[in-house]
């Protein structure tokens, strides 16, 4: 791993920290006050904070993923030069994909 | 009736296979003692490599019941597993024969590292002073003291999965010139321990610093490494 690669994992690390932290906490609260799923839609969706709030974590967790992808095919896996590559930014996309969909279910 | 121990030595190159010798056992003795009487007694054809047997060189590095250590300061009364050893070459280093291991891939990646020292001034000028007090002096003693035995190398997870990673050894003494204020080197040694390979290829998984003999912790000198590093990227 390079430097550039090391400073983007850790600051996506640093990012979903606190964004883990909300969600968590807005899950726990939601479900304890008893709100159905389709009450919590409501809330959510046209929500622009809770697209931009989701958008971001998705954003994080696929390149902060795929770096770590990078590491474990090459260290574990042996893959080395452009498929070790493709791997990883597979892998991002992947989740970026998934993840973006999760997050248009929910605010769309 | 006199104890016996089981000891089970690596013989061969790399698909090589353990032969077992029944040692005596003695009181106080090292694993360094037991391999010495094999040769001695048992096979003269057994190769290990040892030279001041008081813990000053760092040559007598094995794996001892599967973990890295200096055998010269290893007592078998507190490494062995009821009566038994087993002894082979150092870890993630290629073996020649028997117990010896090729140190020069550990010794080149010094070199990749920059882990030599560039001097800033000349025979010329007055010898620097430098203060015990200063921080950088106070990290770079901390981690001064690796007589390059290996043992990290050997227990470094991500040196066995990543053969370019340059290994504790080399980022640790890197890191005691990144501090030492007489050294010239600057941007250039910070550049080579931050390209690939290099100090950001370490988990932190700090084997390195359970195993060291001399209680260093490269773990901590390669965090100040991938700190030191980001400003030169």
């Amino acid at each position: 791993m390079n430097a550039r690669l090391y400073i983007w994992q850790r600051a996506t690390a640093a990012l979903m920290v606190p964004l883990i932290g909300v969600h968590l906490i807005t899950i726990l609260y939601a479900v304890g006050d008893g709100l159905t799923g389709a009450e919590i839609l409501a809330r959510t969706q046209g929500s622009v904070v809770w697209a931009l709030f989701y958008g971001m974590f998705v954003a994080a967790a696929s390149v902060h993923s795929g770096i770590g992808v990078w590491t474990i095919s090459g260290e574990w896996f042996g893959l080395a030069g452009p498929a070790r590559d493709v791997a990883a930014i597979g892998f991002a996309f992947l989740l970026a994909g998934l993840g973006c969909r999760a997050v248009f279910a929910v605010v769309l | 009736m006199k104890k016996i121990l089981q000891v089970s030595i690596w013989r061969g190159g790399a698909d090589g296979v353990y032969q077992v010798f029944e040692v005596p056992a003695q009181a106080s003795q090292t694993v360094l003692d037991v391999v010495t009487w094999v040769q001695r007694h048992a096979d003269a054809t057994l190769a290990y490599r040892f030279s001041c047997r008081v813990g000053m060189c760092g040559s007598c590095a094995m794996m001892v019941n599967g973990i890295p250590r200096w055998t010269c300061r290893s007592h078998v009364a507190k490494v062995s597993k009821g009566g038994t050893l087993k002894l082979a070459p150092l870890a993630n280093l290629p073996v020649i024969k028997d117990l010896t291991v090729d140190m020069s891939r550990f010794f080149e990646k010094w070199k990749r590292a920059e882990a030599r020292f560039y001097p800033s001034a000349s025979r010329k000028d007055d010898v620097m002073s430098v203060s015990p007090g200063t921080s950088g002096r106070i990290d770079a003693d901390a981690a001064i003291e690796c007589i390059n035995c290996g043992v990290c190398y050997a227990a470094c997870d991500t040196v066995k999965w990543d053969s370019d990673y340059l290994g504790p050894a080399a980022l640790n003494r890197a890191w005691t010139l990144v501090n030492d204020e007489r050294d010239a080197a600057g941007a250039k040694r910070l550049q080579a321990v931050a390209n690939r390979g290099g100090c950001y290829t370490c988990h932190s998984h700090q084997s390195c610093q359970i195993h060291c003999p001399k209680a260093l912790n490269p773990t901590r000198s390669i965090a100040g490494l991938k700190r030191a590093a980001l400003a030169v990227r």
